[in-house]
């Protein structure tokens, strides 16, 4: 009941936030989002499940519950929920992310606030169910309603192109689920399986693979055809070029909470289904077919992102390019198929959530202040905001991967994982292309930091810019203590993560 | 313990409900012609339309009308198969009866001020009724008094507003068109007598086979006709946008859901029951679903095409609501695949979804008109500043219509979409496919408006009418909430489908 308990209460706030009066709602919509955030740190705590949710490897299923919901014809679908060492971290990550983010809100959101916290904690709940949702049907529900409220955050309270990124937020990500839906239902009615049940499918699909024939093509064929068109779905969310560009529009004219949550939670969904979905439900086989145009991909995505970034002269939109960057680095590690390359690729979802959250929150922080995100207006900021600047330069050296922060050991273990990997040819040249993507990072971040925060101080306003309030700088130094706290005990979440890999690379199914 | 244990025609009990109202609000208003008590009359509509509701439900529930195999309470027939209550008759006057109280109540504020007002309510109960008896009737002589009945008081609801002109234009548009397709369905009528010499269902299926196989098909065709007039489908569309725009909007979503509906149950039953599919291709040599099958797309691609080229919101809900005509039609096209009972079962889902949000969006506009906003989408910009739970109420009626999760449009879609394939129609499903995504087009650009864009100017505070918001927000509710209640729904519906199609 814990996982219905975490969804009800995101939802009920909802609805209660957004009737509520606008001056009380945003700090009733963070009293009331420090129940979930509360209750899956009491799961984490408490986690008991082992081995991974979907495979049949003798594992447990933890805070699982199941109901049948609705038959028709031969198939059943149900409320099916539960979480696995992969889930349970991004499970923590939304709660915590949520939270802070409403905190950040306070400052910059300032019209119709009801309304946009309502939507923040329904955008939750929705995250939430994505995380845990053990059943197609139900999973598809979550991951199609997160798109509402976020459409909505990007319309109404974004800059000054609100409409046109909003509805290219929209139509891609809605296009590319479409995709990816269609091709998972025709799986399905091609598997000896009578429930939408990921378990179920899952070992259907792994022991003896699609049965029937849909539009002439069957067995490995089929397989590879849904493969091939769910990755190019997820691929679409995840981003990865040349797949990216709504998510620049999109962070750019998004106001700073939701691009924190953009960031730090729904690139991750794109991952995450790729590794349940691509990287579990299929063979070796079929994997192994696809594995180096992906990482050839992937490690596109890391230098072109990286060197876009560069190019940028909007410090939002830097870092929002480097998202792109980053989430190549994910995917690198999810094709490497090695403990390290799966596990690191899960870490770096964390990791990358709460990086890129700090980043873009002292990012907001600096805007509040100086209305400005422009690089070439900024200059030495940081005799002005010294708190706000400090936690800029410490996300940015977490993002370059400096050790004892999380950025380091995710990096670390998707390198290690890829270069030695045995099941994707070429690894070592292709991981070495990639890990050449951490010198560009390195230079574009330090380029940004040089002209924003160092040097004279040169920006002309008609008022004194101050120190910002301590509600803005607070999340951020919440999110910098996970960050080190992860950076120098890693295993902290990586044990239960590989807890739940390992039976993914074991599982290799042959049919 | 149910009625219906002591005598049979108790199972028609909710259409004695809904008559009994529209008596009582006669009597209410001839006690006093010259006073008009506005909660009175439209208290007692809601009243008497709930109670249908109820009772409607408590013996779908309860199993009445399921086949005595099943160990149900058997099938009932009145006057000798005249009239059957059953399953899907009773799932039908659960959606009519719904619609009915949402309208019943949202008028309560539209029709402030307006004279007629005993009138308007108990013409429209009487409304409901024939729709109601729509339901029950298995006979192609019921059928058409109850479609009579239906359409004579809609004709006058549509132009009760007798200062608006557009209202009166509407009313005479909608009674030409309703005159002249009750004539062509009676002459089918009559043609159908002529082969088979019967008119109750069962016995013309039993006599098909005499039948002179031309005059049978002509007759089928007209009676075709009559049944696309009543659902608003290809190609007798064109009356609904002109209908629905200049009618009030709470008639308006009262024709488009509850008389919709009331169509298509009279085409499932007549067309699965009289004409069974395998004899009547052999007497009358075409295949009926293939005709069906070519409405189905014809019909939803130019019910959202259209659709997406209105300015008017009014008209746009009209035409989606003929596209949604055609995605219903699939549950004629897919029978004789072998998977009948689910196909059909699909299409009374999304009926039943569809009273819910169509009625909901209908409503809204009469809210816009109440608020007097204006009518086209510009006119609807930035609302939700200041009205943002009716606005978000729309939200969910604009998604759930266009199919996107997590309301309650996805799932009927999703199994209308899955019957196709099924049924081995991937046309029917490719189309399905297209025009939802063609139509998620227009209704996020209401919602784009609603929210996104900024109002043309200043705009004062937003009144809360009572009955519309309660209306507005019920049928919200009722469209989230069918999703985690999809169950019990889905198994209703195919059973109900199955009893006809078995």
């Amino acid at each position: 009941m814990m996982i219905e308990l975490l969804i009800g209460v995101a939802l009920l706030g909802a609805l209660v936030t957004f009737v509520a009066p606008n001056r009380i709602a945003g700090k009733l919509a963070f009293a009331i989002s420090l129940v979930p955030a509360a209750l899956s740190v009491y799961m984490f705590t408490a986690f008991d499940g082992s081995g991974n949710a979907l495979l049949a490897d003798g594992g447990v299923i933890a805070f699982e519950s199941s109901t049948e919901w609705i038959r028709l014809g031969e198939y059943t679908i149900s409320w099916f929920v539960g979480l696995d060492g992969i889930s349970l971290p991004l499970v923590v990550l939304t709660t915590v992310l949520i939270t802070l983010a409403i905190v950040s809100s306070w400052t910059p959101i300032d019209d119709r606030e009801s309304q946009f916290y309502g939507l923040l904690l329904f955008i939750e709940a929705n995250l939430i169910g994505v995380f845990t949702a053990l059943d197609f049907f139900l999973w598809f529900i979550f991951w199609e309603a997160v798109l509402i409220p976020m459409y909505l955050l990007i319309g109404i309270w974004g800059g000054p192109r609100r409409k046109y990124a909003a509805i290219k937020f929209f139509v891609y990500t809605n296009v590319a689920s479409l995709v990816m839906f269609g091709a998972f239902v025709t799986l399905v009615f091609s598997l000896d399986v009578t429930t939408f049940a990921l378990p179920a499918i899952t070992t259907a699909m792994l022991e003896t693979g699609p049965q029937a024939e849909i539009f002439g093509l069957g067995g490995t064929s089929l397989a590879s055809a849904v493969f091939l068109a769910m990755f190019l779905g997820f691929a679409v969310k995840v981003p990865i070029v040349p797949f990216h560009t709504w998510l620049p529009d999109a962070h750019v004219e998004a106001p700073t909470p939701a691009s924190v949550l953009l960031a730090g939670v729904l690139l991750k969904m794109g991952t995450y289904a790729l590794l349940r979905f691509n990287f579990t439900m299929f063979p070796e086989e079929v994997i192994s077919a696809f594995a180096v145009p992906i990482a050839a991909i992937a490690a596109i995505s890391v230098i072109y992102g990286a060197l876009l970034a560069l190019a940028q002269t909007d410090l939002k939109r830097v870092v929002a390019y480097s998202s792109v960057s980053s989430m190549g680095y994910v995917i690198l590690g999810l094709v490497a198929f090695t403990q390290f390359g799966v596990g690191g690729a899960t870490f770096q979802m964390v990791s990358h959530g709460l990086v890129s959250g700090l980043m873009f929150m002292a990012v907001g922080v600096i805007y509040n202040a100086t209305h400005t995100r422009m690089l070439t207006d900024m200059s030495g900021l940081a005799d002005k905001m010294p708190l706000a600047v400090g936690v800029l330069i410490a996300g940015s050296f977490a993002y370059m991967g400096l050790p004892l922060m999380s950025g380091f050991a995710a990096e670390y273990f998707i390198f290690f994982g890829s270069f030695g990997s045995e099941f994707l040819e070429y690894a070592p040249l292709i991981t070495a292309v990639a890990m050449f993507g951490i010198v560009i990072v390195a230079g574009y971040l330090l380029f940004a930091l040089q002209r924003a925060v160092f040097g004279p101080y040169l920006l002309e306003t008609d008022y004194e810019i101050g120190r910002a309030p301590l509600h803005d700088i607070a999340p951020m130094f919440v999110l910098l203590a996970i960050i080190i706290a992860l950076g120098v005990a890693p295993e902290l979440i990586f044990d239960m993560i590989t807890d739940a890999v390992d039976p993914i690379l074991e599982n290799g199914g042959e049919w | 313990m149910l009625p219906i244990e002591f005598a049979g025609w108790a199972g028609l009990a909710p259409v004695y409900v809904l008559v009994a109202t529209a008596l009582v609000l006669f009597a209410v208003d001839s006690i006093d012609p010259r006073k008009t008590n506005r909660t009175l009359l439209a208290g007692t509509a809601t009243a008497g339309s709930l109670v249908a509701l109820a009772v409607a439900v408590w013996f779908l529930l309860a199993g009445v009308g399921t086949p005595q195999v099943d160990g149900g309470f058997g099938v009932i027939e009145l006057h000798e198969g005249q009239l059957v209550v059953d399953q899907l008759a009773l799932f039908f006057m659960v959606v009519i009866a719904t619609v009915t109280s949402l309208v019943s109540v949202a008028s309560y504020d539209y029709m402030e001020g307006h004279t007629y007002q005993a009138e308007y309510y108990s013409l429209t109960l009487l409304a409901a009724t024939g729709m109601a008896t729509m339901a029950a009737s298995n006979s192609l002589v019921t059928i058409f008094i109850a479609l009579e009945l239906t359409s004579l008081p809609s004709y006058a609801l549509v132009a009760i507003l007798k200062d608006n002109r557009g209202s009166i234009e509407a009313g005479l548009k909608y009674f030409l068109i309703g005159a002249l397709s009750s004539a062509i369905f009676v002459y089918g009528i009559s043609l159908v007598y002529g082969a088979t010499g019967f008119l109750q269902l069962e016995a013309i299926a039993n006599n098909l086979e005499s039948g002179y196989g031309p005059l049978l098909g002509l007759g089928i065709l007209m009676l075709l006709g009559g049944f696309a007039f009543k659902t608003a489908s290809v190609p007798v569309h064109f009356w609904a946008p002109e209908a629905y725009e200049g009618a009030p909007a709470p008639i308006a979503a009262f024709l488009s859901s509850a008389s919709k509906a009331a169509g298509f149950v009279i085409a499932f039953r007549v067309f699965t029951t009289a004409f069974p599919l395998e004899t009547t291709t052999a007497v009358i040599g075409i295949d009926w679903s293939v005709l069906f099958t070519v409405l189905a797309i014809a019909t939803m691609t130019i019910g959202n095409f259209a659709a997406a080229t209105q300015e008017n919101v009014k008209r746009m809900l009209a035409y989606s609501s003929v596209g949604h005509a055609g995605y219903a039609l699939i549950g004629l096209a897919g029978l004789g695949a072998g998977v009948n009972d689910v196909v059909m079962g699909a299409a009374l889902m999304h009926l039943f979804v569809y009273g819910f949000m169509n009625t909901g969006a209908f409503l809204f506009v009469g809210l816009a008109e109440y608020w007097g906003v204006g009518r086209t989408f510009e006119d609807y910009n930035g609302l939700s500043a200041k009205a943002p739970v009716a606005c978000a109420a729309m939200t969910v009626f604009m998604f759930s219509l266009a199919g996107i999760p997590p309301f309650g449009g996805f799932f009927s879609k999703y199994f209308l979409f899955t019957a196709s394939i099924d049924a081995g129609m991937f046309a029917v499903a490719a189309a399905l496919v297209i025009n939802s995504a063609l139509s998620l087009y227009y209704y996020s650009r209401l919602i784009k408006a609603l929210w996104i864009e900024e109002p043309i100017g200043e705009r004062d505070a937003l009144s809360q009418p009572l009955g519309l918001y309660a209306a507005i927000v019920f049928a919200a509710v009722m469209t989230v909430v069918v999703l985690p209640g999809f169950g019990p729904v889905a198994d209703v519906a195919v059973d109900a489908a199955a009893a006809i199609v078995a």
